[in-house]
Protein backbone atom coordinates (compact mmCIF):
# COMPACT_ATOMS: atom_id res chain seq x y z
CA UNK A 1 0.00 0.00 0.00
CA UNK A 2 1.42 3.65 -0.74
CA UNK A 3 1.01 4.52 2.97
CA UNK A 4 4.00 1.60 3.49
CA UNK A 5 6.50 3.93 2.02
CA UNK A 6 8.24 6.14 4.62
CA UNK A 7 8.81 8.85 2.07
CA UNK A 8 4.71 9.06 1.15
CA UNK A 9 4.21 9.16 4.74
CA UNK A 10 6.87 12.28 5.13
CA UNK A 11 5.46 13.91 2.33
CA UNK A 12 1.84 13.61 3.46
CA UNK A 13 2.86 14.89 7.09
CA UNK A 14 4.51 17.79 5.41
CA UNK A 15 1.12 18.77 3.25
CA UNK A 16 -0.76 18.22 6.54
CA UNK A 17 1.57 20.53 8.59
CA UNK A 18 1.77 23.29 5.78
CA UNK A 19 -2.34 23.09 5.60
CA UNK A 20 -2.68 23.56 8.95
CA UNK A 21 0.39 26.86 9.49
CA UNK A 22 -0.31 28.42 6.26
CA UNK A 23 -3.94 29.42 7.60
CA UNK A 24 -2.94 29.78 11.05
CA UNK A 25 0.46 31.70 10.08
CA UNK A 26 -1.65 34.38 8.31
CA UNK A 27 -2.76 35.27 11.89
CA UNK A 28 0.20 35.11 13.62
CA UNK A 29 1.98 37.48 10.87
CA UNK A 30 -1.41 39.92 10.91
CA UNK A 31 -1.42 40.23 14.95
CA UNK A 32 1.85 39.99 15.63
CA UNK A 33 2.15 36.81 17.69
CA UNK A 34 5.64 35.64 16.33
CA UNK A 35 7.15 35.61 19.91
CA UNK A 36 3.51 34.09 21.10
CA UNK A 37 4.16 31.22 18.57
CA UNK A 38 7.83 30.68 19.90
CA UNK A 39 6.88 30.49 23.43
CA UNK A 40 4.18 28.03 22.93
CA UNK A 41 6.14 26.07 20.20
CA UNK A 42 9.45 25.93 23.06
CA UNK A 43 7.18 24.62 25.61
CA UNK A 44 7.08 21.52 23.44
CA UNK A 45 9.92 20.38 24.63
CA UNK A 46 8.53 20.20 28.15
CA UNK A 47 5.77 18.24 27.08
CA UNK A 48 8.17 15.74 25.72
CA UNK A 49 9.61 15.46 28.96
CA UNK A 50 6.16 15.44 30.66
CA UNK A 51 5.04 12.82 27.96
CA UNK A 52 7.89 10.34 29.02
CA UNK A 53 7.69 11.11 32.79
CA UNK A 54 3.45 9.92 32.51
CA UNK A 55 3.76 7.27 29.98
CA UNK A 56 1.50 8.99 27.77
CA UNK A 57 1.83 9.70 24.09
CA UNK A 58 4.35 12.19 23.18
CA UNK A 59 1.54 14.22 21.44
CA UNK A 60 -0.84 14.46 24.47
CA UNK A 61 2.14 15.71 26.15
CA UNK A 62 3.16 18.38 23.78
CA UNK A 63 -0.51 19.29 23.45
CA UNK A 64 -1.18 19.95 27.08
CA UNK A 65 1.64 21.83 27.87
CA UNK A 66 1.71 23.91 24.67
CA UNK A 67 -2.15 24.41 25.80
CA UNK A 68 -1.01 25.67 29.45
CA UNK A 69 1.54 27.53 27.98
CA UNK A 70 -0.75 29.15 25.05
CA UNK A 71 -3.74 29.79 28.02
CA UNK A 72 -0.85 31.77 30.66
CA UNK A 73 0.22 33.87 27.87
CA UNK A 74 -2.82 34.71 27.08
CA UNK A 75 -4.14 35.64 30.41
CA UNK A 76 -0.85 37.70 30.89
CA UNK A 77 -1.90 39.99 27.38
CA UNK A 78 -4.71 41.52 28.71
CA UNK A 79 -2.82 42.96 31.48
CA UNK A 80 -0.87 45.41 29.87
CA UNK A 81 2.28 43.96 30.86
CA UNK A 82 5.10 44.49 28.23
CA UNK A 83 4.57 41.13 26.37
CA UNK A 84 8.06 41.62 24.41
CA UNK A 85 10.06 40.54 27.43
CA UNK A 86 7.69 38.46 29.09
CA UNK A 87 7.11 36.27 26.14
CA UNK A 88 11.20 36.17 25.53
CA UNK A 89 11.59 34.88 29.09
CA UNK A 90 8.44 32.62 28.44
CA UNK A 91 9.79 31.02 25.47
CA UNK A 92 13.40 30.41 26.84
CA UNK A 93 12.48 29.50 29.97
CA UNK A 94 10.35 26.55 28.95
CA UNK A 95 12.97 25.26 26.11
CA UNK A 96 15.35 25.21 29.03
CA UNK A 97 13.12 24.09 31.49
CA UNK A 98 12.28 21.60 29.21
CA UNK A 99 16.26 20.36 27.99
CA UNK A 100 16.59 20.03 31.90
CA UNK A 101 13.52 18.07 31.88
CA UNK A 102 14.17 15.56 29.72
CA UNK A 103 17.80 15.05 30.96
CA UNK A 104 16.19 14.33 34.35
CA UNK A 105 13.64 11.43 33.19
CA UNK A 106 15.60 8.19 34.36
CA UNK A 107 16.23 5.38 32.30
CA UNK A 108 15.75 7.62 29.06
CA UNK A 109 17.61 8.43 26.83
CA UNK A 110 15.78 9.87 23.90
CA UNK A 111 16.88 11.23 20.50
CA UNK A 112 16.32 15.02 21.62
CA UNK A 113 16.99 16.13 18.17
CA UNK A 114 14.07 14.67 16.58
CA UNK A 115 12.14 16.83 19.07
CA UNK A 116 14.09 20.15 18.53
CA UNK A 117 14.49 19.93 14.64
CA UNK A 118 11.69 17.44 13.53
CA UNK A 119 12.13 13.78 12.68
CA UNK A 120 9.48 13.69 9.32
CA UNK A 121 11.01 10.17 8.38
CA UNK A 122 9.76 8.35 10.90
CA UNK A 123 6.23 9.26 11.19
CA UNK A 124 4.23 6.43 11.09
CA UNK A 125 0.36 5.95 10.38
CA UNK A 126 -0.77 7.12 13.76
CA UNK A 127 1.10 10.23 13.70
CA UNK A 128 -0.30 11.24 10.04
CA UNK A 129 -3.84 10.25 11.27
CA UNK A 130 -2.93 12.63 13.88
CA UNK A 131 -1.33 15.31 12.03
CA UNK A 132 -4.55 15.61 9.39
CA UNK A 133 -6.85 15.25 12.53
CA UNK A 134 -5.06 18.38 14.01
CA UNK A 135 -4.87 19.75 10.52
CA UNK A 136 -8.39 19.03 9.14
CA UNK A 137 -9.62 20.69 13.15
CA UNK A 138 -7.47 24.16 12.69
CA UNK A 139 -8.54 24.73 8.72
CA UNK A 140 -12.24 24.01 10.10
CA UNK A 141 -12.45 26.20 13.04
CA UNK A 142 -10.70 28.80 11.00
CA UNK A 143 -13.14 28.56 8.42
CA UNK A 144 -16.09 28.77 10.52
CA UNK A 145 -14.68 31.46 12.40
CA UNK A 146 -12.77 33.57 9.73
CA UNK A 147 -14.83 36.60 9.49
CA UNK A 148 -14.94 37.35 13.00
CA UNK A 149 -11.28 36.18 13.83
CA UNK A 150 -10.38 39.09 10.87
CA UNK A 151 -13.05 41.64 12.20
CA UNK A 152 -10.92 41.25 15.58
CA UNK A 153 -7.92 41.13 14.02
CA UNK A 154 -8.03 44.49 12.39
CA UNK A 155 -9.67 46.43 15.33
CA UNK A 156 -11.24 45.26 18.70
CA UNK A 157 -13.48 47.78 18.61
CA UNK A 158 -15.21 47.13 14.87
CA UNK A 159 -15.38 43.79 16.48
CA UNK A 160 -17.49 44.56 19.60
CA UNK A 161 -19.67 47.03 17.91
CA UNK A 162 -20.48 44.10 15.53
CA UNK A 163 -21.33 42.00 18.64
CA UNK A 164 -18.22 39.66 18.39
CA UNK A 165 -16.30 39.40 21.29
CA UNK A 166 -12.71 39.59 20.25
CA UNK A 167 -11.46 37.76 23.67
CA UNK A 168 -13.18 35.34 22.83
CA UNK A 169 -11.91 34.77 19.14
CA UNK A 170 -8.01 35.83 20.49
CA UNK A 171 -8.12 32.61 22.68
CA UNK A 172 -9.63 30.60 19.94
CA UNK A 173 -6.20 31.43 18.07
CA UNK A 174 -4.41 30.90 21.19
CA UNK A 175 -5.73 27.14 21.43
CA UNK A 176 -5.74 26.66 17.69
CA UNK A 177 -1.74 28.13 17.95
CA UNK A 178 -1.09 24.82 20.89
CA UNK A 179 -2.63 22.65 17.81
CA UNK A 180 -0.31 23.49 15.55
CA UNK A 181 2.84 23.33 17.70
CA UNK A 182 1.66 19.41 18.49
CA UNK A 183 0.90 18.51 15.13
CA UNK A 184 3.70 20.20 13.70
CA UNK A 185 6.29 19.24 15.94
CA UNK A 186 7.56 15.74 14.80
CA UNK A 187 7.44 17.35 11.78
CA UNK A 188 9.86 20.21 11.87
CA UNK A 189 10.45 20.06 15.57
CA UNK A 190 9.98 23.05 17.82
CA UNK A 191 12.90 25.15 17.69
CA UNK A 192 11.58 25.52 13.69
CA UNK A 193 7.82 25.86 13.90
CA UNK A 194 7.63 29.70 14.28
CA UNK A 195 9.62 29.40 10.84
CA UNK A 196 6.62 27.02 9.44
CA UNK A 197 3.74 29.51 10.81
CA UNK A 198 5.76 33.02 9.59
CA UNK A 199 7.44 32.17 6.50
CA UNK A 200 5.11 30.99 3.94
CA UNK A 201 2.65 33.34 5.33
CA UNK A 202 5.17 36.51 4.54
CA UNK A 203 6.12 35.18 1.02
CA UNK A 204 2.46 35.32 0.21
CA UNK A 205 1.90 38.86 1.75
CA UNK A 206 4.13 40.05 -1.37
CA UNK A 207 1.65 38.28 -3.79
CA UNK A 208 -1.71 38.82 -2.10
CA UNK A 209 -4.55 41.47 -2.25
CA UNK A 210 -6.90 40.29 -0.31
CA UNK A 211 -6.39 38.24 3.15
CA UNK A 212 -8.19 34.92 1.58
CA UNK A 213 -5.58 35.30 -1.04
CA UNK A 214 -2.86 35.49 1.20
CA UNK A 215 -4.10 32.73 3.15
CA UNK A 216 -4.42 30.30 0.31
CA UNK A 217 -0.94 31.24 -1.06
CA UNK A 218 0.80 30.71 2.34
CA UNK A 219 -1.27 27.37 2.40
CA UNK A 220 0.69 26.48 -1.24
CA UNK A 221 3.81 27.83 -0.37
CA UNK A 222 3.74 25.70 2.70
CA UNK A 223 3.24 22.38 0.64
CA UNK A 224 6.00 23.54 -1.92
CA UNK A 225 8.05 23.52 1.20
CA UNK A 226 7.84 20.86 2.48
CA UNK A 227 7.74 18.91 -0.63
CA UNK A 228 10.63 21.03 -1.27
CA UNK A 229 12.66 20.56 1.61
CA UNK A 230 11.88 16.72 1.54
CA UNK A 231 13.55 16.47 -1.71
CA UNK A 232 16.51 18.70 -0.76
CA UNK A 233 17.30 16.66 2.51
CA UNK A 234 17.34 13.20 0.20
CA UNK A 235 19.92 14.41 -2.60
CA UNK A 236 21.98 16.66 0.09
CA UNK A 237 21.87 13.81 3.27
CA UNK A 238 20.67 17.01 4.96
CA UNK A 239 18.47 16.59 8.00
CA UNK A 240 14.74 17.12 6.81
CA UNK A 241 12.84 20.55 9.11
CA UNK A 242 15.56 22.52 8.55
CA UNK A 243 15.78 22.13 4.44
CA UNK A 244 11.81 22.77 4.15
CA UNK A 245 12.69 26.19 6.31
CA UNK A 246 15.35 26.42 3.89
CA UNK A 247 13.32 26.09 1.41
CA UNK A 248 10.09 28.43 2.48
CA UNK A 249 13.36 31.17 3.14
CA UNK A 250 14.20 31.09 -0.34
CA UNK A 251 10.59 31.46 -1.46
CA UNK A 252 10.07 34.43 0.61
CA UNK A 253 13.43 36.13 -0.70
CA UNK A 254 11.86 35.61 -4.35
CA UNK A 255 8.65 36.35 -3.65
CA UNK A 256 9.78 39.68 -1.68
CA UNK A 257 12.23 40.87 -4.73
CA UNK A 258 9.28 40.25 -7.48
CA UNK A 259 6.79 41.45 -5.06
CA UNK A 260 8.56 44.61 -4.83
CA UNK A 261 9.33 44.81 -9.04
CA UNK A 262 5.95 44.12 -9.47
CA UNK A 263 4.95 46.89 -7.21
CA UNK A 264 7.12 49.31 -9.00
CA UNK A 265 5.35 48.12 -12.42
CA UNK A 266 2.10 48.75 -11.51
CA UNK B 1 -45.97 56.83 8.35
CA UNK B 2 -45.50 57.51 12.17
CA UNK B 3 -45.68 61.24 13.47
CA UNK B 4 -42.88 62.87 14.36
CA UNK B 5 -43.24 63.16 18.28
CA UNK B 6 -43.80 59.60 18.14
CA UNK B 7 -40.57 59.02 15.99
CA UNK B 8 -38.62 60.90 18.72
CA UNK B 9 -39.88 59.24 21.60
CA UNK B 10 -38.49 55.67 19.92
CA UNK B 11 -35.23 55.60 22.03
CA UNK B 12 -32.32 53.18 20.70
CA UNK B 13 -29.44 53.85 23.09
CA UNK B 14 -29.89 54.72 26.41
CA UNK B 15 -26.47 54.88 29.46
CA UNK B 16 -28.07 55.27 33.30
CA UNK B 17 -25.71 56.61 36.02
CA UNK B 18 -22.61 54.95 33.78
CA UNK B 19 -19.16 55.28 36.19
CA UNK B 20 -15.98 54.17 34.93
CA UNK B 21 -12.76 53.97 36.56
CA UNK B 22 -9.77 53.39 34.81
CA UNK B 23 -6.71 52.49 36.51
CA UNK B 24 -7.69 53.99 40.06
CA UNK B 25 -8.88 57.34 37.89
CA UNK B 26 -12.30 58.22 37.56
CA UNK B 27 -12.94 58.60 33.90
CA UNK B 28 -17.00 58.85 34.08
CA UNK B 29 -19.12 59.54 36.79
CA UNK B 30 -23.39 59.48 36.65
CA UNK B 31 -23.42 59.74 32.82
CA UNK B 32 -26.97 59.02 31.83
CA UNK B 33 -28.23 59.92 28.22
CA UNK B 34 -30.49 58.69 25.45
CA UNK B 35 -30.51 58.94 21.69
CA UNK B 36 -33.69 58.65 19.68
CA UNK B 37 -33.87 57.19 16.43
CA UNK B 38 -32.85 59.36 13.95
CA UNK B 39 -31.68 62.08 15.78
CA UNK B 40 -27.83 63.35 15.77
CA UNK B 41 -26.21 63.99 19.39
CA UNK B 42 -22.20 65.05 18.77
CA UNK B 43 -20.49 64.81 22.64
CA UNK B 44 -18.28 67.59 23.18
CA UNK B 45 -15.32 67.93 25.87
CA UNK B 46 -12.30 69.27 25.99
CA UNK B 47 -8.95 66.46 25.48
CA UNK B 48 -9.19 63.46 28.48
CA UNK B 49 -12.63 64.60 29.19
CA UNK B 50 -14.01 60.49 28.24
CA UNK B 51 -15.55 61.15 25.41
CA UNK B 52 -14.31 58.37 23.63
CA UNK B 53 -14.61 56.26 26.69
CA UNK B 54 -17.79 57.17 26.77
CA UNK B 55 -18.25 56.18 23.16
CA UNK B 56 -16.44 52.61 23.83
CA UNK B 57 -18.83 51.97 26.77
CA UNK B 58 -22.17 52.41 24.55
CA UNK B 59 -20.55 50.04 22.02
CA UNK B 60 -19.87 47.53 24.66
CA UNK B 61 -16.08 47.45 24.39
CA UNK B 62 -16.26 48.23 28.01
CA UNK B 63 -18.30 47.60 31.00
CA UNK B 64 -19.01 50.53 33.58
CA UNK B 65 -18.13 49.78 36.46
CA UNK B 66 -21.31 50.82 37.57
CA UNK B 67 -24.86 52.30 35.82
CA UNK B 68 -25.49 50.39 32.84
CA UNK B 69 -26.32 50.82 29.05
CA UNK B 70 -29.79 49.96 27.57
CA UNK B 71 -29.99 49.15 23.74
CA UNK B 72 -33.30 48.45 21.89
CA UNK B 73 -33.69 45.56 21.03
CA UNK B 74 -31.55 43.97 18.02
CA UNK B 75 -29.79 47.12 17.93
CA UNK B 76 -27.59 47.36 14.87
CA UNK B 77 -24.55 49.51 15.58
CA UNK B 78 -22.30 51.38 12.64
CA UNK B 79 -19.00 52.14 14.37
CA UNK B 80 -16.29 54.17 12.73
CA UNK B 81 -13.55 54.25 15.03
CA UNK B 82 -10.86 57.23 15.69
CA UNK B 83 -8.45 55.59 14.17
CA UNK B 84 -7.90 52.10 12.19
CA UNK B 85 -4.56 50.88 11.99
CA UNK B 86 -4.37 48.15 9.40
CA UNK B 87 -0.87 46.38 9.59
CA UNK B 88 0.81 46.66 6.89
CA UNK B 89 0.44 42.12 6.57
CA UNK B 90 -2.40 42.43 6.09
CA UNK B 91 -3.80 42.82 2.67
CA UNK B 92 -7.23 44.56 2.06
CA UNK B 93 -8.96 46.00 -0.61
CA UNK B 94 -11.69 48.62 0.12
CA UNK B 95 -14.13 45.33 -1.55
CA UNK B 96 -13.22 43.23 1.24
CA UNK B 97 -13.45 45.42 3.65
CA UNK B 98 -16.70 46.39 3.17
CA UNK B 99 -17.26 42.66 3.25
CA UNK B 100 -16.79 42.43 7.59
CA UNK B 101 -18.05 40.71 9.34
CA UNK B 102 -20.77 40.27 6.99
CA UNK B 103 -20.49 39.45 3.03
CA UNK B 104 -22.84 42.31 1.23
CA UNK B 105 -23.69 42.10 -2.15
CA UNK B 106 -21.80 43.96 -4.76
CA UNK B 107 -24.53 46.66 -5.75
CA UNK B 108 -25.14 47.55 -1.63
CA UNK B 109 -21.31 48.04 -1.80
CA UNK B 110 -21.51 50.00 -4.40
CA UNK B 111 -24.01 52.29 -2.93
CA UNK B 112 -22.32 52.60 0.23
CA UNK B 113 -19.36 53.69 -1.58
CA UNK B 114 -21.38 56.49 -3.25
CA UNK B 115 -23.30 57.67 -0.26
CA UNK B 116 -19.83 57.93 1.23
CA UNK B 117 -18.13 59.75 -1.41
CA UNK B 118 -15.89 57.41 -2.11
CA UNK B 119 -17.83 55.97 -5.42
CA UNK B 120 -14.85 54.11 -7.47
CA UNK B 121 -12.62 52.85 -4.14
CA UNK B 122 -13.99 49.56 -4.43
CA UNK B 123 -10.53 47.79 -5.98
CA UNK B 124 -8.09 50.17 -3.98
CA UNK B 125 -6.10 48.96 -1.11
CA UNK B 126 -6.96 50.14 2.05
CA UNK B 127 -3.33 51.16 3.03
CA UNK B 128 -2.97 53.17 -0.29
CA UNK B 129 -6.14 55.77 0.13
CA UNK B 130 -5.65 59.19 1.42
CA UNK B 131 -7.15 59.99 5.06
CA UNK B 132 -10.53 61.26 3.90
CA UNK B 133 -11.11 58.13 1.63
CA UNK B 134 -10.14 56.55 4.59
CA UNK B 135 -12.73 57.58 6.80
CA UNK B 136 -15.23 57.42 4.37
CA UNK B 137 -14.63 54.02 3.63
CA UNK B 138 -15.27 53.77 7.38
CA UNK B 139 -18.01 55.28 6.91
CA UNK B 140 -19.51 53.54 3.67
CA UNK B 141 -19.01 49.56 6.06
CA UNK B 142 -20.99 51.84 8.65
CA UNK B 143 -23.76 52.25 6.83
CA UNK B 144 -24.20 48.92 5.19
CA UNK B 145 -25.41 46.85 8.36
CA UNK B 146 -28.11 49.14 7.86
CA UNK B 147 -27.43 50.89 11.27
CA UNK B 148 -29.81 51.75 14.11
CA UNK B 149 -27.56 54.15 14.73
CA UNK B 150 -23.95 55.61 13.48
CA UNK B 151 -21.40 55.65 16.34
CA UNK B 152 -18.40 58.08 15.07
CA UNK B 153 -15.19 59.13 17.12
CA UNK B 154 -13.46 62.16 15.75
CA UNK B 155 -14.08 60.96 12.57
CA UNK B 156 -12.17 63.29 11.21
CA UNK B 157 -9.46 63.61 12.61
CA UNK B 158 -6.29 64.47 10.15
CA UNK B 159 -8.94 65.82 7.68
CA UNK B 160 -8.59 69.79 6.92
CA UNK B 161 -11.12 72.13 7.35
CA UNK B 162 -13.69 72.20 4.29
CA UNK B 163 -12.78 68.18 4.18
CA UNK B 164 -14.30 68.17 8.07
CA UNK B 165 -16.80 69.97 6.63
CA UNK B 166 -17.82 68.40 3.87
CA UNK B 167 -17.60 64.97 5.91
CA UNK B 168 -20.27 66.14 8.53
CA UNK B 169 -22.12 67.49 5.39
CA UNK B 170 -21.84 63.15 3.88
CA UNK B 171 -23.22 62.40 7.58
CA UNK B 172 -26.27 64.05 7.47
CA UNK B 173 -26.94 63.30 3.73
CA UNK B 174 -26.60 59.72 5.36
CA UNK B 175 -28.68 59.76 8.19
CA UNK B 176 -31.34 61.35 5.94
CA UNK B 177 -31.50 58.79 3.27
CA UNK B 178 -31.08 55.64 6.34
CA UNK B 179 -32.71 57.40 8.49
CA UNK B 180 -30.22 56.40 11.63
CA UNK B 181 -29.39 57.79 14.74
CA UNK B 182 -25.98 59.46 14.78
CA UNK B 183 -23.84 59.52 18.04
CA UNK B 184 -20.30 61.42 17.10
CA UNK B 185 -17.58 62.38 19.46
CA UNK B 186 -15.36 65.34 18.10
CA UNK B 187 -13.70 68.52 19.39
CA UNK B 188 -14.43 70.67 16.22
CA UNK B 189 -17.13 72.47 18.12
CA UNK B 190 -17.43 75.05 14.96
CA UNK B 191 -17.64 72.92 12.42
CA UNK B 192 -19.68 70.15 14.27
CA UNK B 193 -22.38 71.80 16.68
CA UNK B 194 -24.22 73.19 13.60
CA UNK B 195 -24.93 69.91 12.11
CA UNK B 196 -26.32 68.57 15.39
CA UNK B 197 -29.55 68.46 16.99
CA UNK B 198 -28.45 68.04 20.34
CA UNK B 199 -24.81 68.93 21.85
CA UNK B 200 -24.48 66.90 24.97
CA UNK B 201 -20.75 68.43 26.51
CA UNK B 202 -18.67 65.91 27.85
CA UNK B 203 -16.50 66.65 31.51
CA UNK B 204 -16.16 63.03 33.12
CA UNK B 205 -19.76 64.30 33.53
CA UNK B 206 -22.30 65.39 31.52
CA UNK B 207 -21.98 69.49 31.87
CA UNK B 208 -24.53 70.89 29.82
CA UNK B 209 -26.67 69.46 27.05
CA UNK B 210 -29.39 70.89 24.44
CA UNK B 211 -29.54 72.51 20.76
CA UNK B 212 -26.08 73.47 19.84
CA UNK B 213 -27.47 77.51 20.47
CA UNK B 214 -28.30 76.83 24.34
CA UNK B 215 -24.82 74.92 24.86
CA UNK B 216 -23.20 77.72 23.44
CA UNK B 217 -24.50 79.96 25.10
CA UNK B 218 -24.76 77.69 28.44
CA UNK B 219 -21.65 79.25 31.22
CA UNK B 220 -20.57 75.57 31.95
CA UNK B 221 -19.87 75.21 28.01
CA UNK B 222 -18.36 78.89 27.66
CA UNK B 223 -15.70 77.72 30.34
CA UNK B 224 -14.60 74.84 29.04
CA UNK B 225 -14.19 76.07 25.62
CA UNK B 226 -13.90 79.69 26.10
CA UNK B 227 -16.14 81.95 24.12
CA UNK B 228 -13.47 82.44 21.19
CA UNK B 229 -15.14 79.70 19.39
CA UNK B 230 -18.70 81.78 19.04
CA UNK B 231 -17.73 83.54 16.07
CA UNK B 232 -16.37 81.02 13.84
CA UNK B 233 -19.74 79.07 14.59
CA UNK B 234 -21.89 81.62 13.94
CA UNK B 235 -20.00 81.71 10.26
CA UNK B 236 -19.82 78.62 9.90
CA UNK B 237 -23.67 78.33 10.04
CA UNK B 238 -24.13 81.10 8.23
CA UNK B 239 -22.48 79.63 5.56
CA UNK B 240 -23.61 76.09 6.03
CA UNK B 241 -27.70 77.30 6.16
CA UNK B 242 -26.69 79.39 2.77
CA UNK B 243 -26.23 75.39 1.07
CA UNK B 244 -29.05 74.29 2.92
CA UNK B 245 -31.90 75.81 4.48
CA UNK B 246 -31.46 79.51 2.21
CA UNK B 247 -34.54 80.56 4.05
CA UNK B 248 -33.23 80.71 7.75
CA UNK B 249 -30.34 82.74 6.39
CA UNK B 250 -31.53 86.31 7.90
CA UNK B 251 -31.97 84.46 11.20
CA UNK B 252 -28.37 83.25 11.62
CA UNK B 253 -26.29 86.18 9.79
CA UNK B 254 -28.71 87.80 13.05
CA UNK B 255 -27.02 85.48 15.56
CA UNK B 256 -23.43 85.89 13.93
CA UNK B 257 -23.88 89.94 14.73
CA UNK B 258 -24.69 89.23 18.17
Amino acid sequence: MMLDDFLVRAALAGLGTALAAGLLGCFVVWRRMAYFGDATAHAAILGVAVALGLSVSVFAGVLGIALLMAMLIHVMSGRGVAMDTILGVLAHGALALGLVAVALIPGQRINLEAYLFGDILTVTRTDLAVIWGGALLVAGVLWRHWSALLTATLSPDLAYAAGIDPKREQLILTILLAIVVAVAIKVVGALLITALLIIPAASARNLARTPEAMAAIATGIGAVAALGGLWLSLTLDSPVGPSIVCVASAIFAATAVSGRVFARAT
Amino acid sequence: MPGLSEVCSMTVLRADHVDLAYGGQRVLHGVSLSIAKGEIVTIVGPNGSGKSTLLRVLIGALSPGKGKVIRAPGLKIGYVPQRLHIDPTLPMTVRRFLNLPLRVADSAATQALERAGVPGAAGQQMGQLSGGQFQRVLLARAILSDPDILMLDEPTQGLDQPGSASFYRQIEEVRNRIGCAVLMVSHELHVVMSASDRVICLNGHICCEGTPEVVSAAPAYRELFGSGTQGALALYRHDHDHHHHADHEHNHSHEAAE
